[in-house]
């Protein structure tokens, strides 16, 4: 098979999204991916939804920890600590 | 110059690591407390991918704070300090499901075939003269309020969302987007190829974005 400059269907783009956010297109790739998505409102839409969702995934960290399971902790360090 | 440079101790560290490094192995508390409260709820989640419970996996990881105090003199420095304890937390909770068998076993670890990232019938079908475009595009969510994206609610289906995925696509999508990891990190975490990992993580994040989709249709009907 040749490679060929055949614009990128909608349904193909959506499975390159990852590769594109993560750098991993080719240069060739990541040229046909941008010129779909500068003419596409559906796929614009799309690759600011999956932004979105990486945006929004990353609010389920917390960072609490109770203070009992703190003193356990340092409990165990002085003991270590001294040992 | 007569003062020797210095010995290229611990080649994977930033400069802060090697500071808590430092100070754990000079037997410090604070840094201990430093490393607790930077990574403790981070390691209880990752911990919660392998054990049943929330009180099983807190005690998995503080098995692996041990660990990391047993281990800290001995450490090398060649991977980052976070990479260290995590191998760590994943060993001992490895162990730990084993003797309590829930280890999965390894042949339906694999993800196998995966449906693509949208439902094929929100694309024109083969024989429309523009096949493969959307028939039913996504409706966007700039003009929703931060307070819904951001209520629990949202993060309730998100978790949800990732709860439902395949073990190994579960991991990867907390290592790298709740937990921050960089893709190289979760390679050495996971022994993931990085094409395996990228397509686990794509697999992930499709899913998480459909079940938002779905959910947050409500408010852009």
């Amino acid at each position: 098979m040749s490679v060929h400059a055949a614009p990128i269907a909608c349904r193909e783009l959506v499975e390159l999204v990852t590769d594109y956010l993560e750098g991993a297109l080719s240069p060739e790739l990541h040229a046909r991916f941008e010129n779909h998505i500068a003419g596409c409102d559906g796929c614009t839409t799309y690759l600011a939804q999956m932004r979105e969702t990486i945006r929004l995934t990353g609010t389920l960290r917390e960072q609490q920890i109770s203070p009992e399971a703190r003193a356990a902790l340092l409990q165990a360090f002085l003991g270590w600590a001294s040992g | 110059m007569t003062e020797p440079p210095a010995a290229p101790l611990f080649p994977g560290l930033s400069p802060d690591e090697r500071r808590l490094v430092e100070a754990l192995r000079a037997r410090d508390e604070d840094a201990f407390m430093e490393l607790i409260d930077r990574y403790q709820a981070a390691l209880v989640r990752v911990a919660m991918m392998y054990v049943g419970s929330r009180a099983v996996a807190e005690d998995v990881v503080a098995e692996t704070w041990l660990g990391v105090l047993r281990g800290i003199d001995r450490f090398e420095g060649r991977s980052s300090l976070r990479t260290w304890i995590y191998r760590i937390l994943t060993n001992t909770a490895k162990t730990r499901a084993q003797r309590e068998r829930r280890s999965i076993p390894f042949a339906s670890l694999g993800d196998g075939d995966d449906g693509p990232a949208v439902d094929p019938d929100r694309f024109l079908p083969p024989g429309d003269p523009a096949a493969g475009a959307w028939a039913s595009p996504p409706r966007g969510w700039d003009g929703l309020p931060e307070a819904t994206l951001l209520s629990a609610e949202t993060r309730s289906v998100i978790d949800a969302a990732i709860d439902q995925l395949p073990p190994t696509q579960r991991e990867v999508i907390r290592l790298r987007d709740v937990e921050g990891f960089s893709s190289a990190e979760v390679r050495a975490l996971l022994e993931l190829s990085e094409t395996n990992q990228r397509v686990l993580l794509h697999r992930a994040r499709s899913k998480v974005r459909a079940a938002l989709e779905r959910y947050l249709a409500e408010d852009t009907g």
